[in-house]
């Protein structure tokens, strides 16, 4: 027992349990807020938070309040996301589709070369608004942990549905046409 | 007219030669390895160099060599990632150039007295635990020594010397 108790052991023991803290510390840091996803599965819809980001080409600035009354399917994604670039087609295909009917797609391209994003939207002749979120501090508000990520906002302004990963068709018939029907 | 002919053809080649030299010499020598230790891959949260397969990291490593080629010095490159990716790409501290320099000093300071208290505690530590097994040591050779004392008395004791 009382070897058990010399100060070496007890020293060691620290270091062990300091280690584990700051392993558990960094774990926890980098899980992803799954909070949408469970108010979401509750029938709750929450505010989807707001953000004002410079527009990719560098004129002006856009915000998310300027869409307020219009269905907006958010859209975050890099040149360098490889999924990103099997959904742009899909998600330019909706924007032509929604945005005579109240919507429109938002993207915001996320910790990323701007040469690189601009290249990406003429080779995808991308026409949907695009803004830059330089530091990544939007993609951290809406929890935001992989590329692609899209968020479906009502008009009110609140969450109405995510995907993380790649959208598909029936993701966006399922969450974004009755919204436009309801707007 | 042969002999003018031949001094030109070597002229134009001396400069020929001497032209990418001078480009070189122009160019800062920076490279990536230089840079990428200093900055961050912002996704991955790490430092560039330790990146190595995140598809992020690799198009950062592409934007710096680009600029590499382009005669980019260090610190024009550590501003054009810093108009990229915001102050958050630069991994040393006080590179983001903000006003709080006690707490750029900090960050070397605090690490180096947790080292020089730790290995403090764990020199006086081993220094304690050393004297305890010495004193351990002193006691057990002590009791064989009284253990056969009293022996030796018992003994005299029976023979009634």
């Amino acid at each position: 027992m009382r070897r058990l108790l010399s100060p070496v052991a007890i020293a060691v023991l620290c270091a062990g349990a300091a280690l584990v803290a700051l392993l558990a510390y960094g774990l926890a840091q980098n899980e992803a807020d799954r909070g949408i996803e469970e108010r979401l599965a509750a029938g709750e819809r929450e505010e989807a938070p707001g953000f004002e980001l410079p527009a990719l080409d560098g004129d002006g600035v856009g915000r998310l309040a300027d869409y307020r009354g219009q269905v907006v399917v958010l859209n975050f994604w890099a040149s360098w996301c490889e999924p990103c670039r099997a959904e742009s087609p899909l998600l330019d295909r909706w924007q032509r589709r929604i945005e005579q009917g109240g919507g429109t797609v938002l993207g915001i391209d996320a910790l990323d070369v701007t040469g690189d994003a601009e290249d990406f939207i003429r080779e995808y002749g991308l026409s949907y608004p695009m803004l830059k979120d330089r530091e990544g501090e939007t993609m951290a508000d809406y929890g935001v942990v992989q590329l692609p990520e899209t968020f479906v906002i009502d008009p009110r302004g609140r969450i109405a549905a995510v995907r993380r990963g790649p959208v598909d068709r029936a993701f966006m018939e399922t969450h974004v046409t009755p919204l436009l029907e309801g707007a | 007219m042969r002999r003018r002919l031949a001094a030109a053809a070597t002229a134009a080649a001396l400069l020929a030669l001497a032209l990418p030299t001078a480009v070189t010499a122009a160019c800062p020598k920076t490279t990536l390895g230089d840079i990428e230790d200093e900055v961050m891959c912002p996704v991955c949260g790490t430092p560039l160099g330790l990146a190595t397969e995140a598809p992020q990291a690799q198009r950062e490593r592409a934007y710096i060599e680009e600029l590499i080629a382009d005669c980019r010095s260090k610190e024009e490159i550590k501003t054009a990632l810093v108009a990229q990716f915001g102050d958050g790409v630069l991994a040393l501290p006080g590179d983001e150039g903000g006003e709080d320099e006690l707490a750029d000093v900090l960050v070397y300071l605090i690490p180096a007295l947790a080292l020089l208290a730790a290995a403090g505690g764990i020199a006086f530590a081993l220094a304690r635990w050393r004297r305890g097994r010495e004193n351990e040591g002193e006691e057990q050779q002590g009791v064989p020594e009284a253990a056969s004392n009293s022996r030796l008395d018992a003994d005299l004791g029976r023979y009634d010397l």
